[in-house]
């Protein structure tokens, strides 16, 4: 079975290493903050201005004053900060940030990513994508493996407008989990009853396999 | 003390006229300078050039003066929640053009700063680097990117006094601090002017130097974009 959005970000959560600074992108990165492991200690990092993130506020404690870079009202933990854009982006870009992770349209062999753009249809700008694909030391990618046409996601090279090169390390998929290698994708893992046929089939750019392929661990 | 009190709006915004450049502070709609956009409304000033990370929402912040046709160019990184935006802009009224938020924070800092110019990772190898200077640093591809140039900065803060100290609140003080000085002229509104010698000069975000400017606004809504709550256990 192909895995949904929160089982996606279950098992990108898995990789959420202990005492790790964290920039959650929206959409399937955001639902990774429900899924940290007991014991793995996190500061999510938010580009607006905010570390130490915590949860969306009980009703009827929303500050205007405190949001999130999805512009969502939230809460902070103890040990939180406030800081400036370019102090928030001086993490960001100076690689304080351990790890981002972020949605994407395209990806392709070589660790490009595409995931602001698309040519004919409003384009709403890249906020800060950009600046954190090409500065993160780590940076997973969270995104449906094909199209609603079925059309494969993971290329050989992006076809849409491109937002960083060569800089994505992994990709979790409703189908399976990749490693962007220096000689393009391996696949590491797959999702419970899905077939390396099948992930074959559904991906444009070639695949390194070695060996049995394990399933995705997922809870 | 140099005092810089003005006493109204209309005197913090002496001196804008039709066709500058302005930067306004906030991230979406938290921590924008409500008094004077609602101002610049009422003064018609137009053909603006608007350096601001968003532009508002069709009936709020710089989405007011979108309706009312008065920007000519939006510089942002992100322009999604505004549907007179996506109008104007798709029959070619509203010139845009879009930059990574980090270079467009730093292009703010290094006008304030007084650094022409630097080099960024974000963005090479992709079109906003079309055209630029790229150079490698430590092995790595940068961009060369310049500091903005701005008739006017117009920031929001939560306390201010009249030396022009300001202090921010929460994820309000996102590019407002990165603004301050940042043009030849920075206006300064705040929800709390207290006189000087008031707040702690530890605890100064942005100091006087930065501001020419300073006035209490009035009436601030505050609205929340995206209200997300959790149920109490």
């Amino acid at each position: 079975m192909a895995l949904g959005k929160e089982e996606i970000a279950k098992r990108i959560a898995k990789e959420v290493k202990n005492n790790s600074y964290v920039n959650l992108g929206i959409g399937i990165p955001t639902l990774v903050a429900n899924y940290i492991p007991k014991g793995i200690n996190v500061e999510f990092q938010s580009e607006n201005g905010v570390l130490g993130m915590g949860p969306f506020p009980f009703e009827g404690e929303e500050d205007a004053d405190l949001i999130n870079a999805g512009k969502q009202t939230i809460t902070t933990l103890a040990g939180a900060s406030f800081f400036d854009s370019a102090t928030s982006f001086g993490m960001i870009r100076g690689q304080h940030v351990d790890l981002t992770i972020l949605g994407a349209m395209e990806v392709s062999e070589n660790g490009d990513i595409a995931n602001w753009k698309i040519p004919g249809k409003m384009v709403k700008g890249m906020g800060g994508a950009m600046d954190l694909v090409a500065s993160a030391e780590n940076i997973i990618v969270a995104m449906m493996h094909v199209n609603k046409a079925g059309e494969s996601k993971i290329l050989k090279k992006c076809t849409l407008p491109l937002t960083g090169v060569g800089c994505v390390k992994k990709v979790v998929t409703e189908l399976a989990v990749l490693e962007v290698t220096s000689k393009g994708f391996k696949l590491v893992e797959r999702a419970p009853g899905v077939s390396v046929e099948h992930i074959i089939t559904s991906t444009e750019a070639e695949l390194i396999i070695e060996g049995d392929v394990p399933e995705m661990v997922i809870d | 003390m140099i005092n810089k009190i003005v006493n109204t709006v209309q005197e913090a915004l002496q001196g804008i006229e039709s066709g500058m450049t302005i930067m306004f502070g906030g991230f979406g709609l938290c921590g924008i300078p409500e008094n004077s956009i609602s101002e610049l409304v009422k003064k018609q000033t137009s053909n603006l050039t608007c350096i601001s990370n968003n532009a508002g929402v069709d009936n709020f912040g710089l989405g007011l003066l979108l309706q009312k046709k008065q920007i000519k160019k939006m510089i942002s990184s992100y322009v999604g929640e505004n549907a007179e935006f996506e109008r104007q802009m798709l029959s070619g009224e509203l010139e845009v053009e879009l930059i990574p938020q980090g270079t467009l924070a730093e292009r703010c800092r290094a006008a304030q700063a007084g650094i022409p110019a630097f080099f960024t990772p974000a963005g090479y190898g992709t079109e906003v680097a079309e055209g630029k200077e790229v150079r490698e640093f430590n092995g790595k591809m940068h961009v060369m990117e310049h500091a903005f140039k701005a008739d006017f900065s117009i920031v929001k803060a939560w306390k201010g006094d009249a030396a022009g100290n300001l202090v921010f609140k929460g994820s309000a003080r996102n590019f407002n601090p990165c603004m301050c000085g940042a043009a030849k002229i920075t206006i300064a509104e705040v929800e709390e002017l207290v006189p000087a010698g008031t707040l702690d000069p530890n605890q100064i975000h942005i100091p006087g130097i930065f501001v020419q400017r300073i006035f209490q606004g009035e009436h601030y809504e505050k609205r929340i974009e995206q209200r997300t709550t959790r149920k109490r256990a």
